[in-house]
């Protein structure tokens, strides 16, 4: 195995795509050098992209804030405009793992690394959030939500790597939340999870939504028909059934060790229902 | 396979060594520069055995490569302690009875050093979920939050 740190996203992209056998991109390392310890992987390149300019920064930009890929879960939650405006990505992100875990894991990593269960991609598809994408052939955006593939796989192309995610700017009395299940409080992977991102008017009426939900589908989903039942509500009791009864109806999970498929398919409505409760407080209704 | 020769800084010092690519944070401190308090209880970030501070990070030595630390400024147990003066922490576990084996001691002393810095009171739920990453299988826990909470008042008295 050869380690290789380049100093320009440029570089990194011209290591991976000239690779001829299997290479590796090192951010937090909290899930690759899991594998490689545990013999799932043979890279024979690991390229850490943790020296390229920015990497490691939080920008404001047009109203919303662009999380370099290397931001570790601690640094997002010490950044209060990012906590300020998008909370539930934070406690998302916030959840992975222990302090320690925390140190060095990011956003990016998550989503790149393919699980349907990996905490802060149901929030960040809740929000809409992009990713920014440098390859061979240049530089693209795409959203979050077309990043997954199927359990372990993403749409990335060979040496192309994501460099940022953007949070985008949100209107006045906005608000989003994720919610997760798990056996234990603390150190655990997600048996069923719920992100819900909404938006209301000055009456407490909901004008805009998202619910995404994950590890009860080979991706994480975006649920439009969920989103749907609470649009033009203020989540009365009536609106968040359907809600929950939506998002039951896009299960598609499997039985493991960790929840029976008739588990997550109910607990994953009751998570949504709680979760878009949290997003209204958040974004000033009051219940 | 190509070996990386590291500058970095441990505990203070100045410090280099050479490593191979797939050699962890965890490993070059124990095998190459004989700081042998971080230990490797699982080797894939779930015990907190191995816990150091990476640039006042507290991270898992067993997660990071050692090639990865060039530059970057190293904190482990061994530096806990001011000549023959216990960090109040250490004092604290050993009067406390805070142990037992002692293999998860080392982390659990780096960890909550860690929280103290950030956190100089923190609540006994503050302690549990901070150090939640950092396992030990004799104590049951209750001695370890009660020894930081005594040596966080200590500290801060001082």
């Amino acid at each position: 195995m050869r380690y290789a740190k380049p100093a320009t996203a440029q570089e990194a992209v011209s290591l991976l795509a000239n690779e001829p056998g299997l290479a590796r991109i090192l951010l937090g390392g909290t899930d690759v050098l899991v594998q490689l310890k545990a013999g799932m992987i043979e890279p024979d390149l690991i390229v850490d992209i943790k020296n390229l300019d920015r990497i490691k920064d939080i920008t404001p930009e047009d109203g919303g804030f662009r999380i370099g890929a290397a931001v570790s879960g601690a640094s997002l939650g010490e950044h209060e405009g990012v906590v300020a405006l998008w909370p539930g990505v934070v406690e998302a992100l916030e959840l992975i793992g222990s302090t320690q875990v925390q140190g060095r894991a990011t956003m990016t990593g998550n989503l790149c690394n393919g699980s349907p269960a990996g905490d802060s991609v149901p929030a960040m598809v809740a929000a809409y959030a992009t990713v920014r994408i440098e390859g061979p052939n240049g530089v693209r955006d795409c959203l979050v939500q077309d990043i997954p593939v199927s359990p372990g796989r993403i749409s990335l192309a060979k040496g192309e790597i994501i460099t940022s995610i953007y949070l985008p700017a949100r209107p006045e009395r906005a608000g989003d939340a994720y919610l997760r299940f798990t056996p234990r409080t603390e150190m655990d992977i997600a048996v069923a999870s719920a992100a819900v991102s909404l938006v209301l008017d000055a009456d407490g009426t909901c004008t805009a939504a998202s619910v995404a939900l994950g590890a009860i589908a080979p991706t994480v989903v975006l649920v439009d028909a969920a989103s749907k039942c609470i649009i033009g509500t203020k989540l009365e009791a009536a609106a968040l059934e359907a809600m929950s009864a939506a998002c039951s109806a896009a299960c598609k999970p499997i039985d493991d060790k960790r929840g029976t498929i008739e588990f997550r398919t109910q607990v994953v409505g009751v998570l949504a229902k709680r979760a878009a409760l949290i997003a209204y407080k958040r974004a000033g209704g009051s219940k | 396979m190509k070996n990386f020769h590291i500058s970095t800084t441990v505990n203070g010092d100045q410090t280099e060594f050479v490593c191979a690519p797939d050699e962890t944070l965890l490993d070059v401190l124990r095998n190459r520069l004989g700081l042998t308090g971080a230990k490797e209880g699982c080797g894939t970030g779930d015990c907190g055995a191995c816990s150091v501070t990476l640039n006042g990070r507290l991270v898992c030595s067993c997660l990071v490569l050692g090639a990865e630390v060039e530059g970057a400024e190293i904190g482990t147990v061994e530096g806990l302690a001011t000549g023959d003066h216990l960090h109040p922490l250490q004092r604290n576990f050993i009067d406390h009875a805070a142990l037992q084996c002692g293999i998860c001691t080392p982390g659990i002393l780096v960890a909550a050093k860690a929280l103290l810095e950030k956190n100089a009171s923190p609540t006994d739920e503050e302690i549990r979920y901070w150090l939640a990453g950092n396992l030990c299988r004799c104590t049951g826990y209750d001695k370890i939050i009660k020894a930081v909470q005594i040596a966080a008042a200590e500290m801060r008295g001082a």
